[in-house]
């Protein structure tokens, strides 16, 4: 598979399967991620995301296919991969029982740093994280952003090749989130690829040099960000009505103005479309206001998650849990970080 | 120690990660002795800070022996003098014997919380991360020792092995414990909940404490039963206990002990790593 005489991919899967009871979690996925950067993999709940990653990270056997990490097999050559990649999962993998200092000092040790080196290398990352003063505080006093923190220093102990990032953001206050990003961008800076999973558009946006999207284990899409949004529109026009009787008429105004489709929501005030230009948004608005349709309110904003999923898929993103695809177990699975 | 911290102040520096990713080549890969030590050392810093897991191997411990010598010496032996040189080294292999299911507990509860996740994505001797935690668990089980021989002694227990026989009886006990846990840690992996592996240790660990010649000699119980007390493991670990302690040690029980520990090692422990591997 990795006959190439090129350096190889950080990631090549192909034809990965796993099935969970009769749920198939991750189903004939293909994926190529190139060395350097962040790679996105979008995806809802229940999509298989945490399964492509606990596949390529070596916790689990896949059924089907296989994959390989900077050429090395993750099966047949998984400990060599183990030394080039590391993991932070969905929930902080650290142990909560121990001060900050000693979830460091035990990862150091366990790579093979001894008693001193161990203790200065944590030192070390406590204080790039700025966690040195909660140092001696066992992990379950941080915050939901100081756990994460630890969590990420705990996976660069040993500078990783590949980090696999695991919705490093879910959960987060806005504040946490951009500092995880600035960590994020630092790892690439300093040479790591990173693949990163998550479910907002804005972070893959933000911080992904290429992005997959993920739908009921397969990769439905796959390109850059701007790539992406091209396929979807570049943005969403959100408009609520203040009387909902008058959202017919609003709806053809702004059709007019806007030269493209108006959905009307379930909300029976509201209304919908996909735009790119911004001039035409501003048009319409002030051709519903001079037509004394007072708008509560609206929004001009990058597509959403879901926006991008009715567009591809022709579903929303919840609507993934439709019965036929048995996602609770899978989401329980999803959930064992 | 359970004041909330302040406020998440301190932002991280990008500067400095960056220094802490340049710095972060890897160093020689440690050997299967010292990352299991390390593991060992994790369980030892739980204990640490949380000092209340020590009850079970320091309260209950004195509860069973004072119970048992109270409640049954008199009847059993004549007296609770008399029965505490006979039931003493029982009591002792019981103790540490039903402290071992805490093992499979705890590796359930680890696995629980997502950082076997993080273990298993190392470069390191996978049987550590089980075997590390079976070494710390030796320093729970020699301090309960300690708990019951102390105790015993002030009770009146005389060994006539002395503190060599003695000695060399808790060592007997430590490793049949380290064979037996390997059950309990198969079944950490295997079952769902915490509750599940508590359940599940306690039904077989109560039948073959019990049936075994722990509390009273098997010659009066009926030939079934006495067949059976005569077949466990249990009962060859007490009886050479019983003669270490006493000076009186056959060397065949010891050896028969030993044997039966090689086999739980022989059985348990690839049953338990293939759990480990395949764990989802």
């Amino acid at each position: 598979m990795t006959s190439t005489l090129t350096a190889p991919h950080a990631i090549e899967a192909r034809g990965l399967v796993k099935v969970f009871g009769d749920t198939r979690a991750v189903d004939d996925l293909d994926l190529t991620i190139p060395t350097g950067g962040v790679y996105g993999v979008l995806g809802p709940n229940g999509a298989g995301k945490t399964t492509v990653i606990r596949m390529l990270a070596t916790l689990l056997r896949p059924d089907g296919g296989g994959a390989t990490v900077f050429g090395h097999d993750i099966v047949d050559d998984a400990d060599t991969v183990r030394s080039m990649v590391s993991l932070t999962g969905q929930f902080a993998s650290v142990d909560e029982d121990l001060t900050g200092m000693e979830n460091l000092r035990l990862l150091a040790k366990l790579l093979g740093h001894r008693g001193a080196a161990a203790t200065s290398r944590a030192t070390e990352l406590l204080t790039a994280f700025g966690l040195i003063d909660a140092a001696d505080k066992q992990a379950k006093h941080y915050s939901g952003g100081m756990r994460r923190r630890l969590d990420i220093a705990a996976s660069i102990v040993v500078t990783p090749d590949l980090l696999f990032l695991d919705e490093p953001t879910t959960g987060l206050d806005p504040r946490s989130r951009n500092q995880v990003w600035d960590i994020v961008r630092a790892l690439v800076a300093a040479g790591t690829t990173v693949l990163l999973t998550t479910q907002y558009l804005d972070e893959a946006d933000q911080l992904a040099g290429r992005i997959a999207v993920i739908d009921h284990g397969k990769v439905i899409a796959e390109g850059t960000p701007g790539e992406l949004k091209a396929s979807v529109g570049a943005g969403a026009l959100h408009v609520r009505v203040a009387d909902p009787e008058r959202r017919p008429e609003a709806q053809s105004i702004l059709q007019r103005h806007l030269d493209r489709p108006v959905a009307l929501e379930p909300d029976p005030a509201a209304l919908s479309a996909r735009v790119d230009d911004a001039e035409r948004v501003a048009a319409g608005l002030s051709a519903l206001s001079q037509a004394a349709i007072d708008i509560a309110t609206y929004a001009f904003g990058q597509p959403t998650l879901d926006e991008v999923f009715l567009a591809l898929t022709g579903h929303t993103a919840e609507s993934s849990s439709d019965p036929d695809h048995p996602l609770d177990s899978q989401h329980k699975e999803e959930a064992r970080s | 120690m359970t004041d909330t911290l302040a406020p998440d102040l301190a932002p991280a520096d990008v500067d400095s990660i960056l220094s802490a990713l340049a710095s972060g080549e890897r160093p020689k890969r440690p050997n299967a002795l010292s990352v299991s030590i390390t593991h060992g050392w994790r369980a030892l810093l739980k204990i640490k800070h949380v000092p209340e897991q020590l009850f079970d191997v320091t309260i209950f411990p004195i509860m069973m022996t004072l119970m048992f010598t109270y409640l049954f010496g008199g009847a059993l032996a004549g007296s609770t003098k008399a029965y505490l040189q006979f039931f003493l080294p029982g009591i002792l292999a019981q103790s540490v014997l039903f402290i071992t299911m805490y093992t499979g507990v705890g590796l359930n509860v680890d696995h629980e919380k997502g950082i076997f996740d993080r273990f298993r994505s190392l470069p390191m001797w996978r049987p550590s991360a089980i075997v590390g935690p079976l070494l710390g668990d030796a320093v729970r089980y020699s301090i309960a020792s300690t708990v019951i021989i102390v105790m015993g002694l002030i009770l009146g227990f005389r060994p006539d092995g002395g503190v060599v026989g003695v000695v060399a009886s808790v060592l007997l006990l430590l490793v049949f414990a380290f064979s037996l846990s390997w059950i309990w840690t198969m079944f950490g992996l295997i079952l769902r909940t915490e509750k599940s592996v508590m359940g599940m240790s306690m039904m077989l660990l109560f039948p073959l404490t019990f049936a075994s010649n722990i509390f009273v000699s098997p010659d009066t119980m009926p030939g079934w039963l006495k067949a059976f007390v005569d077949v466990n493991p249990i009962s060859w670990l007490v009886t050479s206990v019983r003669g270490l302690m006493h000076g009186e040690a056959s060397g065949s029980d010891i050896g028969k002990t030993l044997i039966a520990c090689a086999v739980l090692v022989a059985v348990f422990a690839p049953l338990t790593m293939r759990a480990y591997r395949n764990k989802a």
